[in-house]
């Protein structure tokens, strides 16, 4: 897991809730892996354990983790909810990019051409 | 039962009044920051719960026992002026703690000391304040007390050591126990209080859980205790 930079500006337990949906919709937490307990992630994001366990249960709310009664905390295995997020979380990034680029008086063709020019990663 | 209240507190000295009327309870399982400008009364209320000052009105509990030798045992406190005898090593300094509280771990501060390389048997008048800095606070941090006073712990240390005294606050605590931070440096410490009280000039202005005052109020503790005080 990497490091989390907080924004004091922004509740902290929902700065690690964004953090979890993101790790778990890209597929770097896997459906179904063992989530380490509160305090091992308390210490590790150098956060408050309350603070983690809020955003534990609300990544529980969202159904994004689940609890097995006596083994811990597990990503879910709902791999369509995985699925409907990631979409759902692309759809708001694209829609404020293209808001963004629409307000430079840019058409779609045009925002098209810019993305093309940044060409592949790969 | 709660694990320490203040009831109606007040505070005089000769005719000028440090704290007013001030109520607050503090819940077991909780980093509580008090914060406050220099001179807000925080000192004083942090005395007055280490029944190292009488209150003038008012009774401050502890496990529903007003202050005295039974709170004392559990309550370690870092005051904001080191009180270590300088001449002694760091080594003394524990053997001395060992004797002086029933529960003092010492396994622990020897594994808090050599965790930041500080070297027992140096005598603390030639360490660095930074260093007897890290000391006192691996003394206190080192009982397995049920609340923790640090008045103003980050005060005069570097921002590395800042981050070190704050996760050792973070990794030694325990559901059970509480911490109380008083600072005027909100930055650095916000990230990990559960709950915020502003006081000024001697009253409680403002409790609040952190993150929904940031939630309310859009903003950092931070900017948002400036914006109330400002000058």
């Amino acid at each position: 897991m990497g490091e989390i930079f907080f924004d004091n500006n922004i509740p902290i337990y929902i700065q690690l809730v964004d953090y979890f949906k993101i790790y778990i919709i890209s597929g770097k937490m896997k459906p179904g892996e063992r989530i380490s307990s509160v305090r091992e992630l308390a210490i590790y994001f150098k956060v408050n354990p309350n603070t983690m366990q809020k955003a534990l249960t609300e990544l529980e709310n969202l159904k994004l983790i689940y609890t097995e009664r006596t083994n811990g905390k597990f990503v879910t295995k709902d791999e369509k909810l995985i699925k409907k997020l990631k979409d759902d979380y692309a759809k708001t990034l694209i829609e404020k990019f293209y808001n963004e680029m629409t307000a430079l008086s840019l058409n779609k063709k045009e925002i098209i051409n810019y993305i093309n020019e940044i060409g592949d990663d790969e | 039962m709660e694990l320490l209240k203040c009831i109606n507190i007040d505070k005089s000295y000769d005719d000028k009044k440090i704290l007013k009327n001030i109520n607050l309870t503090i819940p077991r399982g909780k980093i509580i920051g008090i914060l406050g400008k220099n001179g807000s009364g925080k000192t004083t209320l942090i005395k007055l719960m280490n029944d190292l000052l009488t209150p003038t009105n008012g009774e401050i509990l502890v496990n529903g026992k007003k202050v005295g030798v039974e709170s004392k045992k559990v309550i370690s406190y870092l005051p904001e002026r080191s009180y270590l005898n300088k001449n002694l090593t760091v080594l003394e300094t524990i053997k001395y703690f060992e004797d002086f509280y029933e529960n003092f771990d010492t396994k622990k501060a020897n594994k808090l000391l050599k965790d930041l390389k500080l070297d027992i048997n140096q005598k603390i008048s030639k360490m660095s304040k930074g260093m007897q800095e890290k000391v006192a606070l691996v003394l206190v941090m080192s009982r397995k007390a049920e609340l923790y006073i640090l008045d103003e712990p980050l005060g005069g240390v570097d921002p590395a050591t800042r981050d070190y005294i704050l996760d050792t606050i973070l990794t030694n605590f325990d559901k059970d126990a509480s911490v109380i931070i008083t600072t005027h440096i909100i930055q650095d410490v916000e990230r990990i209080l559960d709950e915020v009280i502003f006081i000024n000039e001697g009253k409680i202005i403002l409790t609040s859980d952190s993150d929904e005052l940031r939630n309310k109020e859009k903003g950092s503790i931070d900017e948002i205790f400036r914006r109330m005080f400002k000058c």
